[in-house]
């Protein structure tokens, strides 16, 4: 009220200045900080069949369910399409998709194009060697029936897009401990 | 490979066999589960597991609601599955918060990953996870702390930070590595999501980086490497320590565990090289730092191994990003050479990728690849072909454009990907505008190509700027004019041929073209160019909006008599359209087809394109507004108090704002006479105006004469055969191993070099400009890079932060006010001459140097070297440390009318081996000065003593747009004695709040200024609270840090004024509310307000 008393015949300022809320100030911030989206370096973990059955799915940004199938199956006909001789990186709408054939199943992992696609391919490699050691000698079968166990080792490996763990024991280290507490 | 896995995975046995399979043995096969999956493999169609998923939906819904559900676990698994097959099961999450709640071990941790596989971050329900967090993080057993950090560092409810904060710092020193390892990682999470939740604790942060576990070090790397990007400055300090560590990885000091196929940890070594690539660029000092561990890491990575690979390729990016040093850069330019000749397609992928990173600073290695980028050109698989375009993208230049796009364009015929064409699209459209007049045919044809080919997926503002470019012409009128006539006569044919199958886009484009400039080609009767448009309307699959293009584009043309009837009729027909828009140019077309007079002054033909003049405050409605006001109408709401008013409504807003300031503070003030560096810079940088500032500046009036010159040159090389281009001569021995030599060529291969030499032939005349300053690489490195900033925007997104700049010379004719030049300053700019050459003499003269300031090519306003006190030799005898050396001397040769005056600390900027540069700023009243130390650094090697010899130089900054820190770049070049001329750029930060000064206003003055200033922005700032008076005291504290002024306090208001020099004010009103401070700021610049807010935060935390 006061401001229009000394401004005159700010009509507008009086109901500006009324009514400030009293929400928490905003952050300081760097203005520079990109928004977090652009921080993810792997997008997804994808374990998909030469039929194009989804055995194992991680989403690190956030995809709706309804668009994930879509996606998925894209993703497994751009990799079934390309032949053996062929790089294992393909481009994908704004990233970037890299996979490993073995046997029938393809790992798919969806990068951004500034990781480095070589370390993320052995990175698929080192976790399948993980679930080799874990499940010793691991199959088809051993992820869909342990869909959960898998899912417990890659979140050991890879968070939020980043790889937080390589070596294969600590990776291992918190599932056999529950293990052995379940069979105790 | 591991042949293992391979035979395991192959020998899938029959599903027959489900229950003898080892991997199934602790489930029985008869289980839900197992029947689950079992229905799921047998799958054939997509209806069949739509069916299946919603039967084990109702399955599982049904059970899992039962009380004293003992499967609770196998259920989830089963949710799990469904959702994987994309069918929603959302009934389930509230179990799965429980079971996360109440399971056993292996139940929780199957109940937190259903969490984490549900939800996303924002989802309400995460809520009710907070406080089972709470207690496992309490827990004694370790594996459930173990479980909740790990939850934690995947998604946690942002306002709930604060209640688990206490609890996960202090998991920070727990005996255990992985709990230390897992909470470093939940703050990092913490970190992402609010960075401002976990400012206090940074020096946890440090301990982690230095703790004795190598797990917990590694996670705090994904930290440092977060806040490292966002601030490299704040970190320089640890390059040493993160040096270390890699030393010992890479010598391999970690547990054997920790090593990948025998390298040891690589993905670590592969953080921590970009980390090094962050800390080391544009810092000559920091580089030196890390030289000999990147020589190591080359070194080391001889195994043949992918993962060896992914490491060198690292480790060249990092070569490349940081100050050049001669020998690591051969050495990594060799390293490329073996990716790119690889015979396993990854590794030439890798090498591709690597180069056209490379070129961008270092275009002539390009040169030395030519046949290999030729081969990937022609490669079978897409991607490869894709990444070289790219690298071609990246090295082109006016003399090679042509065949670039046309390679660009035979890709984009065969690619099927949307995204791709896009994307593609966008770079030819770039080039092509970008050297637009060497051949107006070779420019309107592949801008068609680009029309019809990106059809209407593309970039909007590819049209726009080339109708732009075609409107607003270039410095010949004749050239225009052909440019604008081969436009015409290129549609036209397009028009009679099947205009349907052309995307709307185009027709747009079209159709503008020929109302605007058919006229030009005199053949052509405008009745038909009429008829043709006309046959463009009724065409089915028209829009809207292409029909409205149509219409204006009749209107312009229609002159009554014969054209009459067409317009007459079309005019008739849309009068009556549903379309508003249409109705209204039909209207149009209608009135002006039978008034030439008014259409003559309506729709002049040939007009410049003028500057719209936009009243963005729209001061032209205040008496219509307060007219309305009178009559009772409610005040206008601005968006974001509407948005707080709907927040307050709902709930108590937990939420905090981000600061709204805008992505691109850049704001270079650009005039024909700055540098090139800057000018690409900027438009690069342009993020907030449109592209177009940039395409036009590119090749305004001065870039058109300098696109003019390659072209003759182009002529008169006659496409040099590669071996004989004299680039190549110089390129050393590795070139000459991949050039076939025989003089016999085979054809196909003549074909290829002919490729070559048309691709790379621009380089190689850069490549001689370059072997001049072969012993001293750095400047020239500058240089290019600053090229490649023009042309890649992606390489600028992660360049410098903020540059709002002001060249000092040049920007003394930008400054908004004038009164500058009333200053003392301004009178001593004024007497200097126009070119200096300020010899520094060292003592013993044993070194000469000479500085010239490259900003020198403006005129009168150069850069106040003072006389008095430039040339001064010291010889403070042998010196250790030149860093300390400046600190303590340099105060003495501030200029004697500054002395007395307050400056901020005097920090060094950069340094080479002859020159080292100082500066710091001044805050006088009416100006700010920018002082620089130029200090002559050679080192004569008999004597071992350090020679110095200071310059000081003296410029006035303003800012002509605000942002939140000001940096100034620029250029020192000088001559060495031997006469090779060099150059050392700098950079130097100021804070805006330096540029703020308080303005005295009355508060009637104020009341009226308010109302007229359209950029505004609000925020609630902390009050301080320990006086009687928090208004008062919060006031006097801003006053006293941001030099504001307080024009008038009243009870729990108060109005408070400043101005950025010159004299733009900013007006801002506190408001005491509910302990906050609302401050409310309002300024005619844009941007200041944001920015002034910025510092306000800053300055009341700081205290």
């Amino acid at each position: 009220m006061w401001c229009a008393r000394l401004i005159g015949d700010l009509v507008f300022c009086i109901e500006l200045t009324g009514r400030h809320c009293c929400s928490l100030p905003r952050p300081l911030s760097d203005p520079m900080v990109k928004p977090a989206t652009d921080r993810i370096m792997i997008k997804f973990v994808l374990m998909v069949n030469r039929q194009g059955q989804t055995r194992l799915s991680r989403y690190y940004h956030s995809v709706e369910l309804s668009r994930r199938a879509a996606l998925e199956a894209d993703v497994v006909r751009y990799c079934l399409s390309r032949k053996k001789d062929q790089c294992s990186f393909v481009e994908y709408k704004d990233f970037k998709l890299v996979y490993r054939q073995y046997a029938a199943l393809y790992i798919v992992v969806g990068i951004t194009d500034s990781e480095n696609e070589l370390s993320i391919y052995e990175l698929v490699h080192n976790f399948v060697e993980v679930l080799d050691k874990y499940f010793s000698r691991v199959s088809e079968l051993d992820i869909m029936f342990n869909l959960d166990r898998v899912h417990i080792i890659l979140d050991e490996m890879i968070q939020n897009g980043h790889i937080v763990e390589t070596n294969k024991s600590r990776i291992l280290a918190p599932l056999t401990t529950i293990d052995k507490m379940v069979d105790s | 490979m591991s042949d293992v896995v391979e035979k395991t995975l192959t020998a899938l046995p029959s599903l027959l066999s489900l229950d003898s399979h080892p991997g199934s043995a602790k489930l029985s096969s008869t289980s839900k589960l197992g029947n689950l999956i079992r229905g799921i493999t047998e799958l054939t169609s997509k209806h069949e597991e739509e069916k299946l998923i919603q039967h084990e939906l109702l399955a599982i819904k049904e059970q899992v609601s039962s009380p004293n559900t003992t499967m609770m676990k196998e259920l989830m698994v089963r949710s799990i599955y469904c959702e994987m097959l994309g069918y929603e099961a959302s009934f389930s999450y509230i179990h799965a918060i429980k079971l996360a709640q109440q399971g056993t071990v292996l139940e929780k941790r199957v109940g937190y990953l259903a969490v984490s596989l549900f939800l996303n971050e924002s989802h309400e329900l995460l809520l009710l996870l907070v406080n089972t967090v709470l207690k496992d993080l309490q827990s004694t057993n370790l594996i459930e702390v173990c479980m909740a950090l790990t939850v934690v560092s995947q998604m946690f409810p942002k306002d709930m930070i604060p209640a688990i904060l206490p609890l996960v710092e202090e998991k920070l020193n727990h005996p255990k590595e992985i709990i230390r390892r897992k909470a470093v990682l939940a703050l990092y999470k913490f970190y992402l999501i609010a960075p401002n939740q976990v400012q206090h604790i940074h020096n946890k942060f440090r301990k982690a980086l230095c703790d004795k576990d190598p797990g917990v070090m590694t996670a705090s790397l994904h930290i440092y490497l977060q806040m490292i990007q966002e601030n490299p400055e704040a970190y320089k300090d640890l390059t040493p320590s993160f040096v270390t560590i890699l030393k010992q990885v890479v010598g391999g000091k970690l547990p054997m565990d920790f090593n990948y196929h025998t390298v040891p940890a690589p993905w670590l070594q592969i953080q921590l090289l970009r980390i090094l690539s962050l800390l080391g660029k544009n810092d000559q000092s920091t580089s030196e730092v890390m030289y000999e561990v990147l020589d190591e890491s080359l070194q080391r990575a001889e195994m043949n191994h992918n993962i060896t690979y992914a490491i060198l390729y690292e480790c060249v990016k990092c070569i490349y990003t940081i100050h050049p040093k001669s020998d690591l850069l051969e050495k990594a330019a060799k390293c490329i050479g073996n990716f790119v000749l690889s015979p396993k397609i990854n590794l030439k992928y890798l090498g591709l990728k690597a180069l056209t990173y490379v070129v961008q600073q270092d275009p002539k290695l390009a040169l030395q690849h030519q046949m290999t980028i030729i081969e990937c050109l022609d490669h079978p698989d897409l991607i490869i072909k894709r990444e070289t375009l790219e690298l071609l993208f990246r090295i082109t230049n006016g003399q090679n454009v042509t065949v670039i796009v046309e390679k660009m364009l035979e890709f984009l015929c065969i690619s099927e990907d949307d995204h791709t064409t896009i994307d593609l699209v966008g770079k030819v459209a770039e080039l092509a505008e970008k050297y637009p007049l060497k051949y107006n045919e070779w420019f309107i044809e592949t801008m068609n190509t680009v029309f019809s080919l990106g059809g209407d997926m593309m970039q909007p503002d590819i049209p726009n700027s080339f109708l732009k470019l075609l409107s607003e012409g270039f410095d010949s009128v004749e050239e225009d004019r052909k440019l604008r006539l081969f436009a015409v006569n290129s549609y036209i044919p397009l028009l009679r041929g099947e205009p349907g199958k052309l995307p709307q886009r185009f027709l747009q484009v079209i159709s503008w073209v020929l109302g605007e400039y058919s006229h030009l080609r005199e053949d052509l009767e405008p009745a038909e160019v009429l008829s043709l448009l006309a046959k463009l309307l009724d065409m089915k699959n028209s829009s809207s909006e292409t029909k409205s293009w149509v219409l204006m584009a009749m209107t312009k043309l229609c002159k009554g008599g014969a054209d009459a009837s067409v317009t007459q009729e079309v005019s008739e027909t849309y009068s009556s359209s549903l379309d508003t828009v249409l109705r209204q140019r039909a209207h149009e077309l209608q009135y002006l087809s039978q008034d030439p007079e008014l259409r003559a002054r309506v729709l002049p033909r040939g007009a410049k394109p003028e500057t719209l003049e936009v009243d963005s405050s729209l001061s032209f409605l205040d008496r219509f507004v307060s007219e309305a006001l009178a009559a009772g109408a409610a005040p206008y709401k601005p968006p974001h108090q509407r948005q707080e008013e709907l927040d307050q409504s709902k709930a108590l807003s937990l939420e905090p704002y981000g600061l709204s300031l805008p992505i691109s503070m850049s704001s270079c003030s650009i005039t024909d006479r700055q540098s090139p560096t800057l000018l690409s810079m900027s438009s690069g940088l342009s993020g907030d105006t449109l592209k177009l500032d940039g395409i036009k500046r590119v090749w305004g009036r001065e870039g058109y004469l300098a696109q003019r010159e390659p072209v003759e040159e182009a002529a008169q090389v006659e496409v040099p055969s590669p071996i004989q281009s004299p680039g190549r001569q110089g390129e050393g021995d590795s070139l000459h191993s991949q050039t076939p030599t025989q003089t016999p060529t085979p054809e196909p291969e003549q074909e290829k070099q002919q490729l070559a030499s048309s691709l790379f032939v621009g380089l190689a005349s850069q490549s001689s400009v370059s072997l001049m300053g072969k012993s001293e690489p750095m400047p020239q490195r500058f240089r290019r890079k600053a090229k490649g900033q023009g042309l890649g925007s992606s390489f600028i997104a992660n360049e410098q932060i903020s540059s709002s700049l002001i060249s000092p010379p040049s920007a003394v004719d930008n400054l908004l006010c004038n009164n500058l030049l009333d200053s003392n300053n301004a009178s001593e700019l004024a007497e200097q001459t126009s070119q200096l050459s300020q010899s520094l003499t060292t003592a013993n003269g044993t070194c000469h140097a000479e500085a010239e300031l490259t900003e020198s090519d403006t005129k009168g306003c150069n850069p106040a070297l003072r006389r008095d006190n430039c040339v001064v030799a010291a010889g403070p005898g042998p010196h250790n440390d030149p860093g300390r050396l400046t600190e303590v001397c340099l105060d003495s040769y501030l200029p004697a009318e500054l002395s007395g005056l307050s400056h901020s600390e005097i920090a060094p900027l950069c340094a080479n081996q002859s020159l080292n540069l100082s500066a710091c700023h001044v805050q006088k009243e009416d100006s700010l000065i920018l002082v620089v130390f130029i200090m002559n650094s050679s080192e004569s090697a008999i004597q071992q003593i350090r020679l110095v010899s200071i310059t000081v130089g003296q410029y006035s900054l303003t800012v002509k747009r605000p942002a939140v820190h000001v940096e100034v770049v620029g250029t020192v070049s000088y001559q060495l004695p031997a006469g090779t001329s060099q150059s050392l750029q700098f950079s130097y930060k100021v804070p805006l709040t330096s540029f703020i000064r308080p303005f005295v206003v009355s508060t009637e003055e104020y009341g009226t200024m308010w109302l007229s200033f359209s950029h505004d922005t609000k925020q609630n700032l902390t009050l301080i609270n320990d006086n009687q008076e928090p208004l008062t005291a919060t006031l006097n504290a801003l006053k006293k840090k941001l030099q504001l002024h307080v024009v008038e306090v009243i009870g729990m208001e108060g109005i408070v004024a400043c101005r950025l020099l010159q004299d733009l004010p900013c007006l801002m009103h506190c408001r005491v509310n509910a302990g906050w401070l609302a401050v409310w700021l309002r300024s005619p610049v844009p941007d200041l307000p944001d920015c002034l807010i910025y510092h306000c935060q800053r300055a009341l935390q700081s205290l």
